[in-house]
């Protein structure tokens, strides 16, 4: 099964929850694969501290036009919908940060100028966390490459690595907000785990993350952090949108602490393992719950 | 006149408190106008409490929409799409999937019936609202929405007409988090960039990722370490780090719950009162010298 940890807002644990479960399974001997797809700021390997086994590139296809061949026409410049291709006098000019990789202008170039390259824009960390004791499991990480703007390739390329089928639990970190590249990440999972925290930041963005995974017919159950801060709105609207709440974890500077410093909380703070064993519990019910219906 | 400077808070990792120190500068600034950039969950409005203003649509891309009577099934549509985005089959018919459409145009162009339109989608809205410390600039993106970048864009040259329009010196953009579209689309011909971290091992990691964007795009920033006392140790290394990359400066707000509270009675730090308010406060000084400096520059330079 596959179930993925999303918010609307940042901060609100999406990597500490899906970190420690993910610990929490592979020490019980469950195969887990973890799929960090925050690609912006992956952060799962400061937690877990994995050993790198090899990185991929990941390419997308921009223009490269043969010169010799182009008689500067400017189809290639009027069937660009993103302007990432222009021309001036007889010369093209490519702006591969704009382009989307949809292939009109090779396809529609008169005179077959126009080939596609390989640019990159991020890569694919496949990589194994070692726990203490014997167990391990494989950690996948995606990296957009600083100063690129298109995080979606990168997302997909994680999501979309061989062996997933092979884990009976796949556990992805997704990045904040409600936009592409959360929608890439949460995609064909069984399960949307939102993380939130109990103020009006919180449950707005809430709100807006519930309305995105419902666009998505995806099911999701809530995590609240730092539930003792903050006030009860946001268990009010999960009863009134009859949305499980899976796991509280109180405002304690001990969690946060161990956080801070990078510690895994199950190995860290004392009685969380079995906090998020019953979470953990909730969860697979809701996930399988949702199998049998669909 | 001069044009009016612009600042923006950012941060790399979310929940660092981007948005609560951006509504204590608005308080502190006394005639800006704000522009919530962060598009796919903007907040601000939520302590700034602003009398909604009039929404406009806005429409960042357009998508694919196939007439079933004219279409001939040939799925000539489905062979060159690049986004998987035509659902179907020869037997079936064809469809698109709007979420998955990236609005290339590609198939309306290649289809030999002439069974593709192009149709604008809208999906957002955006509104200049009042708040009681200045004109906010603000958005909704559609749910499950793309384009993030385009409304940005939209939001931030929004805020920098209404600042020229009412004759108020200063833009103060709430970024998103992250380092991609939506943050690249938020930093261009900015007077100075701040970033608001938090001293824990993914807020240094994130930092150094979001500072080098900021130094791609040669802009001076400066840096808040934020709850600065949960790792006491961890936050001297960051602002080290922070001025070793040659951060304009770099300052602390320790924890204080007063925050959150402020928050939850929908009001900034600043109104609300307390440890974190004073610690802003002398954020906001420096911030305005070096924004009052980047002016006498640019005076200097035109």
């Amino acid at each position: 099964m596959r179930i993925a940890f999303a918010s609307g807002k940042g901060g609100t644990g999406k990597t500490t929850f899906a970190t420690n479960l993910a610990a929490l399974l592979a020490g019980r001997g469950v195969t887990v694969r973890l799929l960090d797809a925050d690609v912006e700021e992956p952060d799962c390997h400061l937690f877990l501290h994995p050993q790198v086994e090899r990185r991929e590139p990941v390419d997308v296809l921009v223009p490269e036009v043969d010169e010799a061949a182009c008689t500067g026409c400017g189809t290639c410049a009027e069937v660009c919908a993103f302007k990432a291709i222009t021309v001036i006098g007889t010369t093209v000019l490519a702006f591969p940060e704009l382009c989307h990789s949809c292939g009109a202008c090779s396809l529609l170039c008169p005179e077959g100028a126009i080939h596609e390259v390989g640019r990159e824009t991020g890569r694919v960390e496949h990589s194994v966390v070692e726990l203490r004791g014997r167990a391990s499991f494989p950690l996948v990480t995606g990296v957009l490459t600083v100063g690129e703007a298109k995080a979606v390739p990168t997302t997909r390329a994680t999501m979309t690595t061989a062996d997933n089928a092979s884990a009976e639990v796949v556990l992805v970190d997704a990045p904040p907000g409600t936009s592409c590249p959360v929608i890439e990440a949460v995609r064909g999972s069984d399960l949307v785990v939102l993380v939130t925290e109990p103020t009006p930041f919180g449950l707005h963005d809430l709100r807006l993350a519930v309305e995105m995974v419902r666009a998505l017919g995806l099911r999701c159950v809530v995590a609240v952090n730092r539930a003792d801060l903050g006030d009860d709105r946001v268990r009010r609207f999960c009863a009134a949108e009859g949305i499980e709440i899976v796991l509280e974890l109180p405002n304690d500077r001990r969690l946060a602490e161990a956080y801070a410093r990078g510690d895994l909380l199950i190995e860290a703070v004392d009685g969380l393992e079995t906090t998020l064993t019953a979470a953990w519990e909730r969860i697979a019910a809701a996930a399988q719950a949702g199998r049998a219906a669909s | 006149m001069t044009p009016p400077r612009q600042l923006v808070v950012i941060s790399g990792k979310g929940g660092t408190g981007k948005t609560s120190v951006v509504a204590a500068i608005a308080a502190l600034a006394g005639g800006a106008v704000l522009a919530d950039c962060d598009v796919d969950a903007a907040d601000l409005h939520l302590v700034l409490q602003p009398e909604l203003g009039a929404e406009h649509g806005f429409s960042g891309r357009r998508q694919a929409k196939i007439d079933s009577e004219a279409c001939t099934d040939c799925g000539r549509c489905a062979e060159v799409c690049r986004f998987a985005a035509v659902l179907g089959s020869a037997d079936d018919g064809y469809s698109v999937d709007p979420i998955a459409c990236e609005g290339c145009d590609l198939c309306a162009r290649v289809c030999p019936a002439d069974a593709i339109t192009m149709e604008p989608v809208v999906n957002g809205v955006w509104m200049v609202s009042e708040t009681r410390f200045g004109p906010l600039v603000h958005a909704r993106l559609g749910v499950a929405e793309d384009n993030s970048g385009k409304l940005v864009t939209l939001v931030r040259n929004e805020a920098h007409s209404v600042a020229e329009e009412r004759g108020l010196p200063l833009v103060i953009v709430d970024g998103a988090p992250g380092i991609g579209c939506p943050v690249i689309a938020s930093l261009s011909g900015f007077d100075l960039v701040l970033v608001v971290t938090e001293p824990t091992v993914s807020g240094r990691h994130d930092l150094d990722r979001v500072v080098q964007v900021v130094r791609h795009f040669r802009l001076p920033f400066a840096v808040c370490v934020n709850k600065a006392d949960l790792n006491p140790e961890l936050s001297e290394r960051i602002q080290a780090e922070a001025v070793a990359a040659d951060a304009a400066f770099v300052a602390t707000v320790d924890y204080d719950l007063e925050v959150t509270h402020a928050q939850v009675n929908g009001t900034d730090v600043v109104t609300h009162g307390g440890r974190a308010a004073a610690e802003i406060t002398k954020l906001w000084e420096s911030v305005s010298a070096l924004l009052a400096g980047s002016r006498e520059g640019r005076a200097l330079d035109a």
